[in-house]
């Protein structure tokens, strides 16, 4: 058997050098409930954290005291040392990024038109640049000890790392700047396109577009002129941010096999980019303290049991028990196969609960799960 | 139905279930198309075949003859195709890509992006071949996730109404036709557990505003209660008698270490009734939105091809197919 070199939560936030903690993994994993139980633990360990969610289930917003969409770090009531907690609050970073770059004349302008509104909720990625931008001014302002990050809900863990610079590449990029060519005649771009391409390409856009939409986009765009260079020069801050010495990645999945093959895509992207991953959570593992039972050994035992009529109460507890076992075999070959390609990736799990977790004392039970401590009976 | 589109939270087994709702779709010698949109290639996965290119293949036969068919929509295509088939633009698109509009249309702006991939399912849905019958008898989407999805499929009444008149403006209506008609159900995946069952709750009620088809519920891995109903009781209570379960044990021959065991075994029993407490007041919270249920059990192996299967004889067993 494949053991993987166990990942120590402790040490991580106990070192005063973490100063940022960032929860990835595809989508249904649970980082949201891992970044709050991280923060939960780091808080009452001493440090002063705050925890930055992007789309917490409604009753877990609640138990952080997140009744409200505010954009700002509020204090997490009933929770031991200093822990705050903000959900994000997209559209809205963007507005501030606007309104801070911009004079309110202009800043007015952009807000209210059609086309900002709709490409300030619905781009995608949208979600990714304002996590990570919001990520930089709460790192900025030096206001807190650390900082855990949930990642927005995405297709692909990869996106986290990709959207913020895909975006900032567009809002600089050269479309952009052709839209607006018809608006500045003669621009450097038009002078470049002045042959057969460039008419095909506005009449192209023209007629898949409509004259009408186009013009918004144009108006968008002049008005956000102001702000170029500024976005992508903005996430490529973040994402430098990202790869500094103080920064831990925590990738999380659950035992399932498309959840672990996107933890490995994400594992090796961060080792690419030289980002410190600091190791692998797998949630909802199922465990059994009757492991030295096989299931085989279970089944059989209550087949026994059935065919001599006696016992039916512990028949049914081995057949739950031989099931729980198989669950649990099939569990433990996908994350052997995950530390076969990643044999140095530190591993820590935390085990299946019988319910959700939406309050602070489910958050403590996960985080010291997560550290390692007993816990009660196949909880 | 003519339309199928599969919904449900990342984890819930949206792609399973929609692959196997192909299956019995097919059932009975009829054609169908499952289509993917996210480029994920877990269609190729599931059916254990390469990866899927832009192009329909048959991937899997139902039992009683009928064909699957499977599609990976790839944006990009999907975008130069539109190009070429409503403007004969094909040469510009090539343009396009080099300036990344294509890009932008495809990866940035998922508006956009949405327009393309409905789209291309409405158009599967509405093909003719040369005698005038319909090519696919019906098409099932394995779409983006409950949070996204009425979003998704509302993306070309948005369209209509930023872009509101030309050719753009005319293809977003028919698209639209399509997910309106009342050939067309919105099916949700999800799991008997809290989130899953909010987001289902939150996405079904979202549809209804917008007047979409709600189809129905796919509740999946599903643990029938293995213990009778007293027992439940007693398990949640922490109140098992340990003892009679230790002599039970032994009675089966297991010797080593047996009070040990009936231990662990009646604190397993405790979370297996907690868990199936859970299921049912979930599954009652599911009732309250009156769409039809459909249940697939836990395959405690994880889901193979011999799975798919099982899932589509489950399916057309409760009526979904």
């Amino acid at each position: 058997m494949k053991i993987p070199p166990s990942f120590d939560i402790d040490t991580l936030i106990d070192d005063p050098n973490t100063k940022i903690i960032v929860c990835c993994g595809s989508g249904g994993v649970g980082k949201t409930t891992t970044a709050a139980a991280v923060g939960v633990r780091a808080a009452e360990r001493g440090r002063d954290v705050v925890v930055l969610t992007v789309d917490p289930a409604r009753r877990l917003a609640q138990a952080l005291g997140l009744s409200e969409l505010d954009n700002t770090p509020r204090p997490v009531q009933g929770a031991e040392g200093e822990l705050h907690a903000m959900m994000l609050d997209m559209k809205r970073t963007f507005d501030e990024i606007v309104e801070a770059h911009s004079d309110p004349e202009r800043a007015r302008q952009i807000l209210a038109n059609p086309f900002y509104q709709s490409l300030s909720s619905s781009l995608s990625g949208t979600q990714e640049y304002m996590a990570m931008e919001k990520l930089g001014q709460l790192h900025r302002s030096g206001a807190w000890d650390l900082i855990v990050v949930d990642t927005p809900p995405s297709r692909s863990a990869l996106d986290f790392l990709d959207a913020p610079e895909r975006m900032g590449r567009f809002l600089d990029g050269r479309l952009i700047k052709i839209l607006m060519a018809p608006a500045k005649a003669g621009g450097r771009f038009g002078m470049k396109m002045v042959t057969a391409g460039f008419s095909m390409f506005t009449n192209a856009i023209t007629k898949v577009l409509g004259g009408q939409l186009l013009k918004d986009m144009q108006t968008f765009v002049l008005a956000l002129d102001t702000m170029f260079g500024g976005f992508r020069e903005r996430a490529d801050q973040t994402y430098k941010l990202l790869q500094a010495p103080g920064t831990a990645f925590l990738v999380v999945a659950t035992p399932e096999r498309d959840a672990l093959r996107e933890a490995s895509y994400f594992v090796e992207r961060l080792a690419e980019e030289r980002m410190p991953l600091a190791g692998l959570v797998v949630n909802r593992v199922h465990r059994s303290d009757a492991s030295r039972l096989s299931g085989v050994r279970s089944q059989a035992a209550a087949e026994t049991l059935e065919a001599r009529g006696t016992h039916a109460l512990t028949a049914a507890l081995l057949r739950l028990h031989a099931e729980r076992m198989q669950i649990t075999a099939r569990e433990t070959r996908l994350q052997e196969s995950f530390t076969s390609s990643h044999p140095t990736v530190r591993v820590a799990t935390v085990g299946a609960m019988a319910e959700d977790v939406h309050d602070l004392e489910g958050l403590r039970r996960v985080a010291g799960d997560l550290a390692g401590e007993p816990t009660e009976p196949a909880a | 139905m003519r339309l199928h589109v599969v919904t449900g939270k990342g984890g819930t087994g949206k792609t399973t279930v929609a692959a196997s709702l192909a299956l019995a779709l097919a059932a009975g010698g009829r054609k169908i198309l499952l289509i993917e949109v996210e480029g994920r290639q877990g269609i190729a996965q599931l059916f254990d075949c390469p990866p899927l290119p832009y192009e329909e293949r048959k991937v899997a036969i139902a039992p009683d003859g009928g064909d699957v068919y499977a599609l990976a929509v790839d944006p990009e295509e999907a975008m130069l195709e539109y190009l070429e088939m409503f403007y004969n633009l094909r040469r510009a698109g090539k343009a396009l890509t080099k300036l990344g509009l294509v890009d932008f249309a495809t990866t940035i702006a998922p508006g956009l992006r949405d327009v393309l991939l409905t789209g291309k399912a409405s158009e599967a849905v509405r093909r003719k071949d040369k005698n005038g019958h319909l090519v696919y008898d019906a098409v099932v989407m394995d779409a983006p996730p409950t949070g996204r999805i009425s979003r998704f499929l509302n993306v070309n009444a948005e369209v209509a109404g930023l872009a509101k008149m030309g050719p753009v403006h005319h293809h977003a209506d028919t698209v639209m036709k399509v997910i309106r008609s009342p050939e067309t159900a919105v099916h949700f995946v999800t799991l008997l557990e809290e989130m899953p069952v909010q987001e289902t709750i939150d996405g079904v009620a979202d549809l209804k505003e917008i007047g979409l088809p709600v189809g129905g519920l796919m509740i999946n891995m599903v643990r029938p209660p293995i213990l009778p109903e007293a027992d439940l009781g007693s398990a949640v209570q922490d109140e098992l008698d340990v003892d009679a379960i230790r002599m039970g044990v032994k009675a089966a021959g297991i010797e080593d270490d047996a009070a040990g065991i009936a231990q662990a075994l009646a604190g397993e029993a405790a979370d297996h009734a907690r868990r199936t407490a859970l299921q049912e007041r979930e599954k009652v919270r599911l009732a309250d939105t009156h769409v039809p249920q459909y249940e697939l059990p836990l395959l405690n192996d994880g889901v193979d091809l011999a799975g798919l299967y099982e899932f589509a004889e489950e399916l057309r067993k409760q009526g979904a197919a």
